[in-house]
């Protein structure tokens, strides 16, 4: 490669972090520390009904008698957990119908982002419920999908209006005793979405949420919980950006998925939040869990995820495949470079009759990361024809960096059909050498592979994600070749 | 808690009557491993399911049991043994009883200029410098007990040294029979074969029993492959159905060396095969193949290491395994890549066929690489027999049974073909069709 080219790779490599900005509005802040009072601060200050806070105080007693997990893949210092502030809401707390009403200064902070309100409610038509730092600032599309019987709602609205269904689903997937950082996060979440799709309602539009982590010192705990009823459809993005720090920040949330008879649920993330410098300072902890029941007969859990932010990435997002037909599928991109670390995959639970999951993970890793696919495959007795098909693949840019693969694969059924594959590779020299000889740039040959590699998983992706998906990669990509 | 305090305490405080039994052994250089060994027993975790490397495999059954670490030895006569020789078709062969050296069984006095096969005990005697430089070295003993355990009773075992240059052509046959009518024996054999610069050999490691009884086989081989060496290795396991067979086979290899292994599981309640390579060098290549054929209650766990630690190196790893019954299948293949070792290929694979509704398989195939110019690839399948190749048989007026049979010994050919032991691979071939066939 020429010196030219070196060097503009150098350039392109130490852009800093498009989306680091810090807001300034005035929180709301609890003060660092977490103990039962917190909690119950915490439980007071959202106005929540009393089985919550009896809810959150049982996860939080667990959470005491609980070890930190160390067994992935992955290296960090240690967390104090007493040096988190469990609490950051925007001071003005806008009960506002319309946008116009919203902090201007709050609004920019969107604009910056790339979604505008005005803009998606005009021509998207997506209805966005943004979270800006715990707290739900605006709803929109509200009332047209109300018209239909969707409820589409901040967590903590959800648990005022429609205590009855939060009280029976939350923790049905993901138990408040689960692991320890659902336990943390089901003592003190802040906040996060609630989707309940009715009977036989397919939903119109994608519904999408922004997540975004502001307030220094604020560890971002949200709770997602998605409920698809008999015959429902619902597609879901969830896509963050973070601010750039210096000090690490924890994220620990929980998305629980329940699809009942024929329903399906198609859950796609876009994640970017802060990866940490070149030298592989601050960045988020993401550690998240993520689980789908597929409940009913004929039921359809489908995630799509592409990471590409964020210094650690822990998480696994599952399928419990409950009934039979039901089908699982994990698509994945994971993209890691400088010293990011990802370990994640899949878990695809078979218990029901003639039960299917796809597994498709591709890995690709730059710099001096370290990313690593881990992933189970249960066959159980009573999963009767259970299929699998697993492939990962991993492609490595640099000799620095490390990939690796953990399939666990448990099968108890002879009835069952699993296969795994998985390869790992560098670019093609050949490959590049046929763009270069087309006029292509190094830097635009391999963006164009690594988007062919990962088109599988692209292609699952709703058309708008689909499309910032390849950007960031593009994006992410910049400066890894030399 | 307390079975693993027994358990650890039965194998110390037998330590000193091992010490009488060495006569003037004690005083050698090998002694300081040994008690360094048992220090190191003493101190290692007995393994439960929460260890990642035990995840799948209880071996607690094992302390139920109080073994012998000096087990009686009674006088064996060719008749006892013959069923085990493969026809008689190798001119070397090595007898074990119960982990000791029978000579009067053995075949070695015809060996050819630069094939040394000896009793590891008589080596030790000899005070051969290869001993010292290469025992215990590759097999590490710390944090492992049944490695530790191993090498505090080290006793005997087969010695096999390849001078340099020399190609052996006939293959070295170890036969280690168990005989635990008097006693619950625990039978530790350790080997160290060693293949200098340019030589060529095969040994066949060969596990079995004169009856069902329960005793546990607790074997360590070391073996070194020097540059350019051609080594093959065959283990065909038969142990007593309700045997433990515990094995670890670790493998050196040097500077363009070529090694085969092919492990063939059919015995054992419990049995578990380590096999580690090392690439030392560049330019390796290494082949590791195997097939579990289980029934009953039986469990088998095989984990194979293939460590890459240099550039230019390939290997090839498959592995198959047909459950039937209540038994169990364990394979955890890993490959790793170190940093630097540009130009790996690794490839894997792991076959399964599941024949009843209370068998059960897990298998990880896990790859860690660490450098980027590689092609690594595993694969791991899970299934039933073909039911449209079922079909076909059918239609052509073959019965169910066998084409049943037809189709696993098809199965579990790919793997038996690439012995390259003509004998063993007959041998073996006629085991599966007795077994299919029934």
């Amino acid at each position: 490669m020429s010196s030219t080219e070196v060097s503009k790779l150098e350039e392109l490599a130490n852009q800093e972090y498009k989306y680091g900005f810090v807001t300034d509005i005035e929180s709301d802040t609890f003060s660092k520390g977490l103990n039962e009072e917190v909690i119950r601060q915490l439980s007071k200050k959202k106005n929540e009904p009393k089985f919550m806070l009896e809810w959150r105080l049982k996860a939080y007693r667990h959470w005491l008698k609980m070890v930190e997990p160390h067994w992935s893949n992955v290296k960090y210092d240690p967390i104090d957990y007493n040096d988190i502030s469990y609490y950051s809401a925007p001071k003005k707390k806008p009960l506002l119908n319309s946008l116009d009403e919203v902090d201007p200064e709050l609004r920019a902070t969107f604009d910056k982002l790339g979604i505008s309100l005005e803009e998606q409610k005009l021509f998207s038509g997506v209805a966005v419920d943004a979270v800006f730092d715990s707290v739900s600032v605006a709803t929109t599309f509200k009332e047209k999908l109300g018209e239909l019987g969707i409820i589409f709602c901040s967590f903590s609205e959800a648990v005022h209006n429609h205590p009855e269904l939060v009280k029976k689903y939350l923790g049905s997937v993901v138990p408040s005793t689960d692991n320890f950082f659902a336990a943390l996060n089901s003592a003190v979440f802040s906040d996060g979405s609630f989707v309940y799709i009715p009977k036989g309602v397919r939903c119109p539009m994608e519904l999408s949420t922004y997540f975004r982590i502001n307030a220094a010192n604020t560890g971002q705990f949200e709770r997602t919980l998605i409920v698809a009823d008999e015959g429902a459809y619902v597609s879901y993005l969830e896509g963050c950006t973070a601010p750039r720090r210096d000090e690490n920040q924890l994220h620990a949330a929980v998305v629980e998925l329940v699809a009942l008879e024929n329903a399906q649920i198609k859950y796609s993330t876009v994640q970017n939040w802060y990866a940490g410098n070149k030298e592989g300072l601050g960045g988020i902890y993401n550690f998240v869990t993520k689980r789908g029941a597929c409940r009913g007969v004929n039921s359809k859990i489908s995630w799509t995820q592409v990471e590409t932010g964020s210094a650690i990435t822990w998480k696994y997002p599952s399928c419990i495949l409950q009934g039979d037909n039901s089908t699982g599928e994990f698509y994945s991109v994971a993209l890691t470079n400088n010293y990011q670390q990802a370990d994640t995959g899949t878990k695809m639970i078979h218990i029901g009759k003639n039960t299917k999951s796809t597994i498709i993970s591709k890995g690709i890793s730059a710099g001096k990361s370290q990313n690593s696919y881990r992933g189970l495959v249960k066959i159980t007795k009573k999963a009767e024809n259970a299929r699998n098909f697993s492939q990962c693949d991993s492609l490595l840019i640099g000799d620095k960096c490390g990939a690796h693969t953990f399939p666990y694969l448990e099968i108890n059924n002879p009835s069952a059909q699993v296969e795994h594959e998985a390869t790992t590779s560098k670019i093609g020299e050949d490959q590049l050498f046929y763009l270069n000889q087309r006029g292509i740039s190094t830097e635009d040959a391999i963006g164009l592979i690594v988007n062919g590699y990962c088109k599988e998983v692209f292609k699952e992706l709703p058309m708008e994600f689909a499309v910032e998906a390849q950007k960031l990669l593009s994006v992410s990509l910049e400066g890894s070749v030399g | 808690m307390n079975d693993i305090a027994n358990f650890k305490n039965t194998l110390t405080s037998s330590f000193t009557d091992f010490e009488k039994s060495l006569n003037g052994q004690s005083k050698q250089p090998l002694h300081s491993i040994r008690k360094e060994a048992l220090a190191n027993f003493e101190q290692a975790e007995f393994p439960n399911l929460k260890n990642e490397e035990w995840r799948y495999t209880n071996i607690s059954p094992l302390l139920k049991h109080s073994f012998n670490p000096l087990p009686a030895v009674l006088p064996l006569m060719y008749d006892d043994i013959q069923q085990f020789l493969l026809g008689d078709t190798f001119n070397h062969v090595m007898v074990f009883v119960n982990g000791r050296f029978d000579e009067n069984l053995s075949k070695i006095n015809n060996l050819p200029d630069g094939l040394i096969v000896k009793s590891i005990a008589t080596d030790v005697e000899e005070d051969d410098p290869n001993v010292l430089e290469h025992f215990g070295k590759y097999a590490l003993s710390e944090g492992q007990i049944f490695t530790s355990l191993s090498a505090a009773y080290t006793f005997d075992g087969a010695f096999v040294h390849v001078q340099e240059g020399k190609i052996i052509e006939d293959p070295i046959h170890l036969l280690f029979i168990a005989d635990a009518r008097k006693d619950k024996a625990l039978i530790q054999p350790r080997n160290l074969f060693i293949a200098d610069k340019n030589s060529q050999a095969s040994v066949l490691e060969h596990f079995v029993s004169l009856s069902e009884d329960i005793y546990f086989t607790n074997t360590i081989t070391e073996i070194v492959v020097g540059e350019n060496t051609y080594f093959d290795h065959v283990k065909l396991q038969e142990e007593s159905k309700r045997a433990f067979h515990i094995s670890r086979t670790v493998i050196d290899q040097e500077l363009s060396s070529n090694f085969t292994s092919h492990a063939i599981s059919l015995g054992g309640d419990i049995c578990r095969n380590d096999i580690n390579s090392k690439f030392n060098d560049k330019g390796g290549e290494c082949t590791i193949n195997g097939l579990f054929l289980l029934d009953d209650s039986q469990l088998c766990d095989t984990h194979t290491l293939i460590d890459h630690a240099q550039p230019h190196c390939n290997s090839h790893e498959h592995y198959k395994g047909i459950l039937d019954d209540k038994s169990r299948g364990v394979f955890n293949g890993k490959v790793i890549v170190r940093p630097d070792a540009q130009k790996t290929n690794a490839f894997q694979e792991n076959n399964n066929i599941i024949l009843s509704n209370e068998a059960l398989i897990n298998t990880k195939p896990q790859l860690e690489i660490f450098a980027d110019d590689v092609k690594c690839s595993h694969g791991a399948t899970i299934g039933q027999l073909d039911k449209e190749a079922m079909f076909y048989l059918k239609t052509r007026g073959i019965g169910e049974d066998i084409a049943r049979a037809m189709l696993l010994h098809a199965f579990a050919s790919d793997v038996i073909k690439t012995i390259k032991l003509l004998p063993v691979r007959d041998y073996v071939e006629a085991i599966l069709t007795k077994k299919f066939n029934q």
